[in-house]
């Protein structure tokens, strides 16, 4: 076996052995490592940061959807407060208006009464003129007794007395 | 069979230049050869790989980027964080060890892991950097290693004696694992290959082995690295933490 047999080659392989590894060694160290370590550190943090701004950007669209919602349910208060206030206006105006007509109404009827009363009376006072004229023209024609006016009138209203009070 | 044909020649060294300093033979072999080229291999595998510096990598650099991600995940299953300063250290041996090996499968190529001088060096190397790793970081207090806590110490004469062996016995067992898988595997290959001229048309059966184990030996190859490396976190972190 020539590993065994081959003892005079020994140091060379192992001063061989020590140069080859030495140098691979300097060089893994000082080149092929550290650049290695470059890729793989600059690529974690662009890993990183890409993460971070995708997670800030995530961010930002959530407080643009919060202030946006926010906007929307202000702008739904709003519509409601200005619906129930306009609603209430003109429940509030009708009310005023039906007030108002009530109020004219009242008035009109109470107008109306008292012409009526007015008329009424003076119904009542044409009526005892000409029940008086009337007694009178009867007494004459049916027994031919002239009958003064006066008495006539006074019998008119001891008849009626309820015509000269001016009440209905 | 001639002695150039052995399933053992393909692990003959050869000298390629010959260098003598004063008595020392240090001379320029295959197995110094292919050392150079998993040298090359590596560094231009992992700096060429790198050289686009993309955020979002290729084949070449994502390949770069696990063989480093691959070591670093070993090295904090093992070690934890403190490890982080060894990394260096134990990713080169793992890149060695495994361009050692699949450079190994390649035809005609030379396997430097499949010699015991290689193997048992690096696991020197080791032991005895994470000894002294362990007496510079505890002092005294690393010899509590053999002492394993909870242990009645009426056990005590029993198993320090055993730990006291285990211990010494892991740079052998580290170079052994190493050596001894490369050379039997290659060895297999070697002696199956042989039988396929040697069978006329049936030798489609060895070699149909021959393929298939070389797959086997390609999971090999990158296991007994993987093994290797992770034994070496497991001893850093045992000089670390004393158990």
């Amino acid at each position: 076996m020539p590993q065994l047999e081959q003892i005079s080659t020994y140091l060379s392989q192992v001063v061989w052995l020590v140069l080859t590894f030495g140098a691979l060694y300097f060089i893994m160290w000082k080149s092929a490592l550290p650049r290695i370590a470059n890729v793989l550190q600059e690529r974690q943090e662009r890993i990183e940061d890409d993460l971070q701004k995708a997670e800030s950007v995530k961010k930002e669209a959530e407080t643009v959807l919060a202030a946006y919602e926010a906007a929307m349910a202000k702008t739904r208060d709003e519509a409601h407060s200005i619906m129930r206030a306009s609603a209430e206006a003109f429940a509030e105006q009708a009310a005023q208006r039906q007030d108002e007509l009530s109020a004219r109404f009242a008035t009109e009827a109470a107008a109306a009464e008292s012409r009526i009363a007015d008329a009424r009376r003076q119904a009542l006072a044409d009526l005892r003129g000409v029940a008086g004229d009337l007694a009178l023209a009867a007494a004459q024609k049916l027994v031919d007794v002239d009958v003064s006016k006066g008495d006539a009138d006074a019998a008119v209203a001891q008849a009626m007395p309820s015509a000269s009070g001016g009440q209905a | 069979m001639s002695e150039k044909h052995s399933p053992l020649a393909q692990f003959e060294i050869k000298t390629l230049l010959p260098i003598e300093i004063g008595d020392a033979d240090i001379s320029f072999t295959n197995s110094s050869l292919f050392m150079v080229i998993a040298l090359v291999g590596v560094s231009l595998f992992l700096i060429m790989g790198m050289r686009k510096h993309a955020l979002v990598p290729g084949r070449w650099q994502s390949m770069a980027e696990l063989c480093y991600e691959f070591v670093a995940g070993v090295i904090r299953d093992t070690v934890g964080n403190e490890g982080r300063r060894y990394f260096p250290f134990v990713f080169t041996l793992f890149m060695f060890v495994l361009f050692g090996n699949m450079l190994g499968m390649v035809p005609y190529s030379f396997t430097f892991t499949s010699h015991i001088a290689v193997t048992f060096a690096m696991a020197m190397a080791v032991f005895v950097g994470v000894t002294v790793l362990g007496f510079v970081k505890h002092g005294v207090r690393f010899f509590t290693i053999f002492a394993p806590p909870g242990v009645p110490v009426a056990m005590w004469p029993l198993l320090i004696p055993i730990e006291i062996i285990s211990y010494l016995s892991r740079p052998i067992s580290l170079s052994v694992r190493l050596f001894a898988n490369m050379l039997a595997g290659h060895t297999l290959l070697k002696v199956f290959a042989g039988f396929v001229p040697a069978l006329g048309a049936i030798g489609v059966l060895p070699l149909a082995f021959v393929a298939a184990l070389s797959g086997l030996e390609m999971v090999i190859a990158f296991l007994q690295a993987y093994v290797f490396t992770i034994l070496t976190c497991l001893y850093i972190n045992d000089a670390l933490h004393l158990h």
